[in-house]
């Protein structure tokens, strides 16, 4: 936990000069313009300019993330006095099975769309995960798409990407639009 | 009179059959999504705001969206108790201090008894708040409405400011977490001068169009907290021992009076703690606990199953849901995670909430009142009518229910925005707020921040551009003057309490931490 804590602060402040950095960037059509130009209060009487906001906030970020150090140093904050583990085997475990999933679900939209995905999902996370039946997995993983589609494709016409399972939903759209 | 005349319409308005079921179908969801742990308003609000944009579609109005979704919250309020009481996990975070005595009197085979003691206080509690804004909130309004964009920011930073004075969180966590916030809704283009800012890794793909509210909303609520659950859990969450007969609850009913005090003290108390901004129904229920205990005449009966233990953090919460209203649709400040999700629909549904909501959109404004009325008398009833079928749906084993919100969450993003660049962001966001929660990170200030960013931002550039840079303009009006010294007073009240913490240390001549 201590040095997950050490770490993520470090990452902040890192992620804070990068904010920092990108905010004074001109527009990119003035390539005359000048990093850091536009962060001022008062621009030409014009008020504060568009990196002005977001550059002292991401300062402010990075001053807040050296306290966290800070407190990480003296020991003030419980992550940093904490000698358990950031993640357990079991917690790390939980993530690469669960947070894998979410990634490979994400991914199979690109290709299977929505419907093919969330079957494929709910297969690998109610049988395989969650150890249920197999008939209990399948009446889970084809009714929710099944909802979904009459849902959102049928009732409010939002359509959600299908991939190469595309053909397959034709004779449906020839049915209900 | 005008107050009256307005709120029989409004109520009248709520009545229409359409709004009438949409206020059953969000108490239906909204107490089942509060009673299971892991899940609170906020998770149920943020999930389905997408779904509102159907509604409003369909209904042609704002106002049906806005009282589906306050539905849910109201639902949420009851349904924490049921968890608490049966299996003594908190079903919301609302819902902590009602586990103190709920769980010791079903432990004692009294169960039934407790949830028809929660469900009556959060009548009286919801109620009880819901006079109380009707009369306050358009006198609020008239005052607000003398407000510029100094006095409007000065309120901005004073949100913030409760966050980190009162919060109780991890100062520097805490500021990490509102300028993270305050930064992603900076992200895209830049609304005064147009110019494209933040474009990360110059990704005009993944960033010119911003990121919007949603994407880091159930991101954090949707996707981090499930996770967040399931490592505590470990998915060994099921309702198996609750069984409850309507008989029980018949009998409960006519037990009541032996709860007044709790109910009284939750219902005033709550209601002021969660006008405030960072309170909320979570410290104004375990606030009104403390307080019904330090004046009850028997403090040893607390924590074994006390009536009052249960129906003061239950009235509580329900009168704090409706105080953080307040704020939100008066001055446009949300006082709670939930309210700040309610205030970013109101914005997607075209509304601009703040004082002026009540004299140009009163169409919207009254049946959203009238709809407190209604939707409590539904969520106590249907609460009392249901619990024995609400505690059979809560067998769900969470590893069904667990992918179940996940796919919500994925489809709920992409029919948001219809882009999948969105729904890759918020699962980054999601994995994001897990890992950063476990360090003690609060999420709560950041969806607040860029719920408010896109407000707090042109009312402190546009109030620099009327005082030529000076930052002296907060200061100086009667209004902006004092609330942003109260701002600036409750960012240093931790810092005071240091340095008294150091005195009393040093004074005993003890090593100073």
């Amino acid at each position: 936990m201590r040095l997950a804590e050490l770490v993520t602060a470090t990452a902040i402040a890192l992620l804070s000069v990068y904010l920092m950095w990108k905010s004074g960037e001109g527009p990119s059509w003035d390539p005359t313009a000048q990093r850091f130009a536009n962060i001022g209060i008062n621009i030409d009487g014009r008020g504060p300019g568009s990196g002005f906001w977001p550059f002292w906030l991401s300062a402010a970020m990075f001053l807040a993330s050296l306290a966290v150090i800070f407190n990480w140093a003296t020991r003030r904050s419980r992550p940093s006095r904490s000698d358990d583990q950031y993640l357990d085997a079991e917690g790390k475990k939980m993530l690469v099975q669960v947070g894998g999933g979410l990634f490979a679900f994400l991914g199979l939209i690109h290709f299977l769309g929505y419907y093919g995905a969330i079957f494929l999902f709910l297969i690998y996370s109610v049988y395989y995960i969650g150890r249920h039946k197999l008939r209990l997995t399948l009446a889970v993983s084809v009714a929710v798409p099944v909802f979904c589609f009459f849902f959102f494709d049928i009732a409010m016409r939002i359509v959600l990407p299908k991939g190469y399972l595309e053909p397959l939903f034709l004779p449906l759209y020839e049915i209900f639009y | 009179m005008d107050v009256l005349l307005h709120l029989a319409d409004g109520i009248l308005a709520a009545l229409a059959p359409i709004n009438l079921g949409l206020a059953f179908l969000g108490v239906v969801i909204g107490l089942f999504v509060g009673a299971m742990p892991g899940l609170g308003s906020v998770n149920g609000v943020a999930i389905l705001l997408p779904f509102t944009f159907v509604i409003q579609q369909i209904t042609g109005t704002a106002t049906s969206p806005m009282i589906f979704l306050a539905a849910i919250y109201y639902g949420a309020m009851y349904g924490g108790a049921i968890s608490s009481i049966t299996l003594g996990i908190p079903g919301a975070s609302t819902a902590v201090a009602t586990t103190f005595d709920g769980r010791p009197l079903a432990l004692k085979g009294e169960a039934g008894r407790a949830l028809v003691i929660a469900a009556v206080a959060s009548f009286i509690g919801g109620t009880v708040a819901n006079v109380v804004f009707t009369g306050a909130a358009p006198l609020l309004a008239s005052v607000a409405l003398k407000f510029g964009n100094p006095e409007i920011f000065a309120l901005m930073l004073l949100a913030f400011a409760t966050f980190v004075g009162l919060g109780g969180d991890d100062i520097p966590k805490t500021l990490i977490s509102i300028f993270f916030g305050l930064i992603v809704s900076a992200i895209g283009f830049d609304i005064i001068s147009g110019t494209p800012r933040l474009l990360l890794f110059d990704s005009t793909v993944w960033f010119s169009r911003g990121i919007q509210f949603l994407v880091l909303a159930i991101g954090v609520y949707g996707i981090g907290e499930m996770l967040w659950t399931i490592n505590s859990y470990r998915y060994d969450m099921k309702m198996t021992e609750a069984d409850i007969t309507m008989k029980e609850v018949g009998l409960s009913i006519l037990r009541f009076r032996e709860a007044w005090k709790g109910t009284a003290i939750g219902s005033l108390l709550g209601f002021f703690v969660g006008i405030l901004p960072a309170a909320g129904a979570t410290p104004g229920s375990l606030m009104a606990y403390g307080v019904a205990k330090m004046v009850s005449k028997d403090k040893s009966k607390f924590g074994k199953g006390q009536p009052d233990g249960v129906a003061a953090p239950e009235s509580a919460n329900n009168s704090a849901s409706t105080g953080a209203m307040l704020p939100m649709m008066t001055l446009g400040i949300p006082g709670s995670p939930t309210t700040a999700v309610l205030l970013a629909g109101m914005v997607i549904w075209g509304l601009q909430p703040g004082p002026r909501l009540f004299t140009d959109q009163p169409d919207f404004v009254w049946p959203l009142i009238g709809s407190f009325y209604v939707s409590n008398v539904i969520a106590v009833a249907v609460n009392l009518a249901f619990i024995p079928l609400f505690l059979w749906v809560l067998r769900m084993p969470f590893t069904i229910l667990a992918p179940l919100i996940f796919v919500l969450s994925v489809v709920g993003i992409y029919a948001a925005y219809q882009n999948i660049y969105d729904v890759w962001l918020m699962l980054f966001f999601g994995i994001g707020a897990f890992l950063l929660r476990i360090l003690d990170y609060p999420l709560a200030p950041a969806v607040l921040a860029i719920v408010l960013g896109p407000i707090a931002e042109p009312t402190l550039r546009q109030s620099l551009i009327l005082s030529d840079g000076s930052l002296s303009i907060f200061f100086t009006r009667p209004i902006a003057g004092p609330i942003t010294v109260v701002a600036i007073i409750l960012i240093l009240l931790p810092l005071f309490g240091l340095i008294r913490r150091k005195i009393k240390a040093s004074g005993r001549g003890g090593l100073t931490v």
